[in-house]
């Protein structure tokens, strides 16, 4: 089953690449992956996404729990929350296709953010399964170039996750 | 008052009371080294190579329980120490590496001996620092120390560069030190002691299985007294030999791939099954499919959440300090009113008796030819069992593991997660360093000594008297037994072909050497090297080549699919 793991972790060099080392040695999947720092600046938060069996996730989230690093780490899917991604798509945008191209965008509450004669470059944020709908209704080989961020999530309600 | 860094490093060692340093110089360490040389509080052992440094450091807290302490340079100095950190890794011993790097302006830039030493040991370290200012030097050694000695120990290793080492700060040392990252204190929950308690009391078959989480959390005395109090039988895990004392009553020896068939049969068949600071280990269980019983509960002790349900589901997790555990469950027993069913306990040890009866480590003996097994059992005679023992990798680890009782914790030094060949040697010297009035031995094997023979050096050097028992068989002797039972006896180059003189090669370092070709010679031999008690003795027994490690379940196997002896081959 797919699950969102929230975390908290140190802003310090080296602490992603425990995260990712962690999974790569133990051969845990990574769908994927975001990091920045947070309002505190001495603290990252990091979304991964991942999959496995109940027992492999206890495992990967005890295991992540034993990184020095690592200040917090929550399963989303143990309560409701909010996941987001952000996706950049250039896609060939010329003479009648323009017109349909952009009812698309608008249907799909996004917005062109760079226009060219022949291209368009789409901004789209949403869950994941939203950015994947967007993708299949535009004409397939109309597509030039996507960028995903991947997901970030975070918990509904006044539930937070601090250090 | 101001200091350099490399005297700040050495001022560290010396707050954190330690007595020795396992090291080797280079560029990247010769500021630490040229503070080492301006004071005397903290003694250097110069080694031979990186690794042993490593696992000298490395037993030397296996046998004293201090955290220990090794100094390499960069690049190949790092390296070659990568081996010992692992061993020291899987093993969860307490240590704290020192490596020299490149200046800071060079990292990156495939500097003279430039290695990324954080990004290479990173999986086999409990954590890692690269200090890059001056200023957070003190702290980060306290930080690593804290790490090393605390929750589950684990090498830590501190990467300071050539640089940091050089620069001078004010030298404060952290009294104490908090990591909002990193909360070792765990304390089992009082309820689900008493539930624990509570199960084992039902138990009509109860065992105990003991790891070396009872070893490394000084748990040993709570243990004995908790299986005394049951009456139940014990086992201990390769890591956990002399957690419980090898000569009880109680004690059915080892467990897993060589283990005794009465432990096997016990693990397999009990209806409640406490492990305390074990982990489920493939070599102990075997198969894990095959090891899930229906209706066995597992209570599981350990500091770890992460080893709970690793490898086998277990019904009550105790996460927490392995020994107070075991002293809530003593004082929990106390007040309660159940004891178990003695009628139940008697039948079991009944059976148990009966799988003892077949005497699994027994040996044809021979008095044409020095079995392996009678060096040893004549070795735990002569030195009266109280000798702390280090072993390397194969057959003989085995054996010495199976024929010398170990009565007390720390007493038995071995590689049992990694398995590094090598690591007798330098082994032997960091607990002869720990306890220079103990007699210490080194049971290996003619390939493993030579994987750190270089060592013998350094004993000369600082008259560290270890005995090496060689149980020469002149073949990979546990790569041979697994061809010849499992790969249609084709011996593939597991015979050990020109070997050194090793009595002359122990002579040429300045230590005795013997060599021992007949049973009957066997003991008085053993008697003269334990007599000469300032020197370092090669005995070099000529074994049966031919022998095998029995009982053996076949990697991938059930416990219960043991096989005896060579008639089931
Ligand atoms: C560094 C290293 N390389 C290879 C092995 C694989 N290995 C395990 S036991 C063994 C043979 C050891 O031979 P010896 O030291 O003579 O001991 P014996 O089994 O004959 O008692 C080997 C090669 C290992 N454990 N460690």
């Amino acid at each position: 089953m797919r699950h969102i793991l929230s975390l908290l972790l140190e802003n310090e060099a080296g602490a992603l690449s425990r995260v990712a080392g962690l999974f790569s040695a133990r051969g845990y999947n990574i769908e994927s992956l975001t990091v920045a720092p947070t309002e505190d600046p001495t603290l990252s938060r990091m979304t991964i996404v991942t999959n496995g069996s109940d027992e492999i996730m206890e495992q990967i989230t005890k295991q992540l729990n034993k990184l020095v690093d690592v200040v917090k780490v929550f399963d989303l899917n143990e309560g409701r929350h909010i996941e987001r991604e952000l996706m950049l798509v250039k896609v060939r945008a010329e003479a009648a296709s323009r017109e349909e191209i952009k009812r698309t965008v608008d249907i799909f509450r996004g917005r062109i953010i760079d226009v060219t004669d022949k291209s368009y470059t789409i901004e789209l944020t949403g869950p994941r399964d939203k950015l994947d709908a967007f993708l299949e209704a535009l004409v397939h080989s109309c597509i030039l170039e996507t960028v995903r961020t991947g997901a970030s999530g975070i918990g509904r309600g006044e539930w937070t996750l601090r250090a | 008052m101001q200091l350099s860094g490399a005297e700040i490093t050495i001022r560290c060692l010396e707050e954190e009371g330690v007595e020795y340093i396992f090291g080797y110089p280079g560029g990247a360490v010769l500021f630490i080294y040229d503070a080492l040389f301006q004071q005397d509080k903290v003694k250097h052992i110069l080694v031979r190579h990186e690794q042993a440094a490593l696992h000298a450091a490395d037993a030397y807290a296996r046998a004293s329980g201090r955290p220990g302490v090794a100094l390499v340079t960069s690049g190949p100095g790092v390296t070659n120490a990568v081996t010992g950190i692992a061993t020291a890794y899987m093993d969860s011993i307490p240590m704290v590496i020192i490596s020299g790097q490149v200046p800071t302006a060079a990292i990156g830039l495939d500097a003279f001996q430039e290695v990324d030493t954080v990004g290479i040991t990173r999986p086999c370290v409990k954590h890692n620092f690269l200090v890059k200012r001056i200023e957070d030097l003190a702290t980060t050694l306290k930080k690593a120390f804290y790490v090393a000695t605390t929750g589950r120990p684990g090498p830590v290793l501190v990467d300071i560069p050539k640089d940091v080492s050089q620069q001078m700060a004010e030298f404060v040392y952290p009294a104490s030190i908090a990591m909002r990252s990193y909360q070792p204190e765990v304390k089992a929950d009082p309820v689900q002691v008493r539930n624990a308690v509570e199960v084992l009391l039902q138990a009509r078959r109860p065992m105990v299985y003991a790891g070396g989480g009872v070893v490394l959390g000084n748990a040993a005395e709570p243990l004995r007294k908790l299986v005394q109090a049951l009456g139940a039988p014990c086992t201990t895990t390769l890591m956990g030999l002399g957690a419980y004392p090898g000569n009880d009553p109680l004690y059915v020896g080892m467990p897993g791939m060589h283990g005794t068939y009465e432990a096997n049969l016990g693990m397999q068949h009990c209806d409640v099954l406490l492990a305390v600071g074990a982990r489920f280990d493939d070599r102990v269980i075997g198969n894990p499919q095959h090891f899930s019983v229906e209706g066995r509960r597992i209570i599981h002790i350990d500091i770890d959440p992460s080893s709970i349900s690793k490898r086998v589901r277990v019904d009550m997790p105790l996460v927490g300090d392995v020994g107070e555990v075991l002293g809530a469950m003593l004082a929990q027993l106390q007040i309660s009113q159940k004891r178990l069913d003695s009628q139940a306990l008697t039948a079991w040890w009944q059976q148990i008796e009966e799988w003892r009866g077949r005497q699994c480590l027994h040996y044809e003996g021979s008095s044409t030819i020095i079995k392996p097994q009678f060096v040893v059992e004549s070795l735990y005679q002569v030195t009266g069992g109280e000798a702390i023992v280090t072993s390397d990798v194969g057959q003989h680890q085995m054996w010495a593991a199976q024929y010398y009782l170990f009565n007390r914790p720390r007493q038995w030094l071995n590689s049992g997660g990694l398995g590094t060949m090598g690591f007798g040697l330098p082994a032997a010297m960091g607990a002869q360093l720990a306890f220079p009035d103990t007699p210490v031995a080194c049971v290996t094997g003619e390939a493993s000594i030579q994987m750190c023979i270089q060592e013998l050096s350094t004993c000369k050097q600082y008259h560290l008297p270890v005995k090496i028992v060689n149980l020469n068989n002149r073949y990979l002797g546990m790569v041979r037994q697994w061809q010849q039972i499992l790969h249609g006896n084709r011996y593939s180059e597991s015979y050990m072909d020109a070997l050194p003189d090793f009595v002359k090669l122990a002579e040429s370092y300045g230590h005795v050497g013997l060599r021992i070709e007949r049973p009957e010679d066997v003991e008085p031999a053993l008697r003269e090297a334990f007599s000469l008690k300032n020197r370092v003795v090669f005995l070099d027994f000529q074994t049966d080549p031919t022998e095998n490690v029995f009982p053996m379940v076949k990697a991938g196997k059930g416990l219960t699919e043991m096989l005896l002896g060579a008639e089931d081959l």
